[in-house]
């Protein structure tokens, strides 16, 4: 595997304040890079400095092998991006706005080529509207056509799903999928939505405050042999006195939110399900939590707490 | 450069804002040349009559081109606004809807996209003097006919020959051009600060305003810098119908007065075109696009 991106202690200060931290990192040809983070953690600012649009206080960074601020043209071309909102020129319609930044990005495309663009995210039937008639969803999905439009080999999105429906989070998911195995698209996308990260990305990274965290697949990430089940029954305190009395209290976890948390590999839930009926307790709720969504809290509550205390 | 210049023009022209300009200058324009059509003999008798007494005037004094001289006189004044309505938004604007960062994810070096921004605002600042010069001079030269032209100074009057008189307006709309620019590149470099168009824009008529008041006090401490102001400058235009005259106190026909004085303007809001332009395009390439 060769790596098409390379970041070196990557830093970035705004006065005093550090938004990236001697942050390092590769993805690979052909990953969808998960870049995970909690609201502030310096996600955005790296994806812009990757894109130019901040330039680095320390650092470097190497695109397709090239260094990016010397060949920030070249590399560019190859870069389709959606960086958060994908606003574009809202008194232009679909059609207007994806040939103009088609005529930037370095193509002249045909009317038909515009036309597939639209077809693929869902617009051509809405190619002469203007953009301001346009949803939030409809608008995402414009901006991801223009970033695609000029056939990028690398794609970054930074939050592709913010501020969209059920459905349009699920058709953003299912398009990046797509650009990573028909295409062979090497994306890195951005997300605080770990259960989207975690269906899509073949690599992890996970920063906090400006800092990497861990890195890695999520197989390397979490165990899933350990996962954390949620439980909730018709008589929870009674459900945890005989779990405390059985085999099963050493998989016993604290209660959170009035759920009981029980840590087991995924084949014991039947089992458990079987000895509560057993116990004739009513099972209302047997659930599995999402074991990266448990180890990113882990981890960057680990860190939450160690900046309180130091503080 | 020019697929950008292009496709600035194209956004400027589909944004409605920009008809906006368009139609006040053409309603201002009709509203002057409608008034002075109706009731322009009592316009012309209470303007000249402080000397009225002195001489007998043969001619008609009503005519397009001192009708496009009354208009000049009134819109160079306003029409800063309409250009900073546009060149103002020019960055602030795309930062505000967000296309800025767009923008600049696109494989175009950052000059070549300020500069093409610059000069489709320079453009559009001229197409608007052009649509003046249309309504102004060629529409009223229509409606009202020409003669010599009559200017009212303060103490003393201007009669420039009929056949005299075009290549003067060609040379104050060129001056124009020049002082409007510069209003465009002080609204175009201001909205390099802000990330709404209605700072930028309040802030271009802000220094137009304060500036302009300042070169017009006749206050000894406001006169040291008063040279350097480019409002001070911006009115220069009108040395175009001051001509010199011979020992028999004859105008020379094709002469201007003091050249010196419009070529002295002309380098002095060169420089603030520079300065403005300048500077928006060094500080845009080294800026960090947050929004």
């Amino acid at each position: 595997m060769s790596s098409i991106v390379q970041v070196n202690h990557l830093t970035k200060q705004f006065n005093q304040f550090t938004a990236v931290n001697n942050l390092s990192f590769s993805v690979e040809k052909g990953d969808v890079y998960g870049f995970l983070g909690q609201n502030g953690a310096g996600k955005s600012t790296t994806i812009r400095m990757m894109l130019t649009l901040i330039t680095p206080t320390d650092g470097q960074i190497e695109i397709f092998g090239y260094d990016l601020y010397k060949h920030r043209r070249e590399i560019l071309q190859q870069i389709g991006a959606v960086i958060e909102k994908p606003d574009v020129y809202k008194y232009l319609s679909a059609y207007e706005n994806l040939l103009l930044f088609a005529r930037l990005s370095g193509v002249k495309p045909t009317r038909q080529i515009i036309m597939d663009q639209l077809e693929m995210v869902g617009l051509a039937d809405r190619a002469k509207d203007t953009v301001k008639t346009f949803s939030q969803g409809m608008k995402q999905r414009l901006g991801i056509a223009i970033a695609l439009v000029h056939n990028p080999s690398l794609i970054m999105l930074d939050e592709p799903t913010n501020g969209l429906d059920p459905q349009g989070i699920a058709d953003i998911r299912n398009l990046i999928l797509q650009l990573s195995r028909d295409h062979k698209k090497t994306v890195i996308v951005s997300s605080h939505l770990l259960n989207e990260i975690e269906q899509i990305a073949t690599r992890i990274l996970i920063i906090d405050k400006g800092h990497k965290l861990v890195e890695g697949t999520a197989e390397e990430l979490f165990d899933s042999s350990q996962t954390i089940v949620q439980l909730n029954t018709t008589n929870n305190q009674m459900a945890v006195e005989k779990l405390a009395n059985s085999n099963w209290k050493n998989n016993l976890k604290p209660m959170r939110d009035g759920h009981i948390l029980i840590q087991l590999d995924q084949e014991s839930i039947p089992v458990l399900n079987q000895f509560l009926v057993d116990q004739q307790i009513g099972v209302l709720l047997l659930q599995p939590r999402h074991s990266l969504e448990d180890y990113f809290l882990q981890i960057t509550a680990g860190k939450q707490h160690v900046g309180t205390f130091t503080n | 450069m020019w697929v950008h210049l292009r496709i600035e023009l194209y956004k400027i022209f589909r944004k409605p804002r920009t008809y906006l300009a368009f139609a006040a200058i053409t309603a201002l324009i009709a509203v002057i040349q409608i008034g002075l059509f109706v009731d322009g003999k009592e316009y012309t008798e209470f303007v000249m009559a402080d000397f009225a007494n002195s001489f007998a005037v043969d001619g008609k004094i009503l005519n397009g081109y001192f009708i496009c001289y009354v208009i000049l006189q009134l819109l160079l004044i306003h029409v800063p606004l309409l250009i900073a309505l546009i060149a103002a938004d020019m960055i602030s604007g795309e930062a505000n809807m967000g296309t800025l960062r767009l923008l600049l994810t696109k494989p175009q070096s950052r000059t070549a996209i300020v500069t093409a921004k610059f000069l489709a605002s320079v453009i559009y600042t001229l197409m608007l003097l052009i649509w003046i010069a249309i309504l102004g001079l060629f529409v009223s030269m229509l409606v009202f006919g020409t003669d010599d032209l009559f200017i009212m100074k303060s103490s003393y009057v201007v009669i420039v020959k009929e056949s005299d008189v075009f290549w003067r307006y060609a040379g104050a709309f060129c001056f124009a051009a020049l002082a409007m620019v510069t209003v465009a590149s002080l609204g175009f470099f201001l909205s390099f600060f802000a990330e709404n168009s209605i700072g930028p824009i309040v802030a271009t008529m802000s220094v137009i305003i304060v500036c302009t008041i300042l070169s017009t006090m006749n206050i000894p401490i406001f006169n040291i810098i008063k040279p350097y102001l480019f409002t001070t400058h911006m009115i220069t235009w009108k040395e175009f119908f001051d001509f010199k005259v011979n020992d028999a106190n004859e105008a020379i026909v094709g002469s201007i007065q003091y050249p010196e004085k419009i070529i002295h303007s002309s380098i002095v809001l060169l420089v603030h075109i520079i300065g403005f332009a300048g500077g928006a395009i060094l500080l845009f390439r080294k800026k960090d696009i947050l929004s």
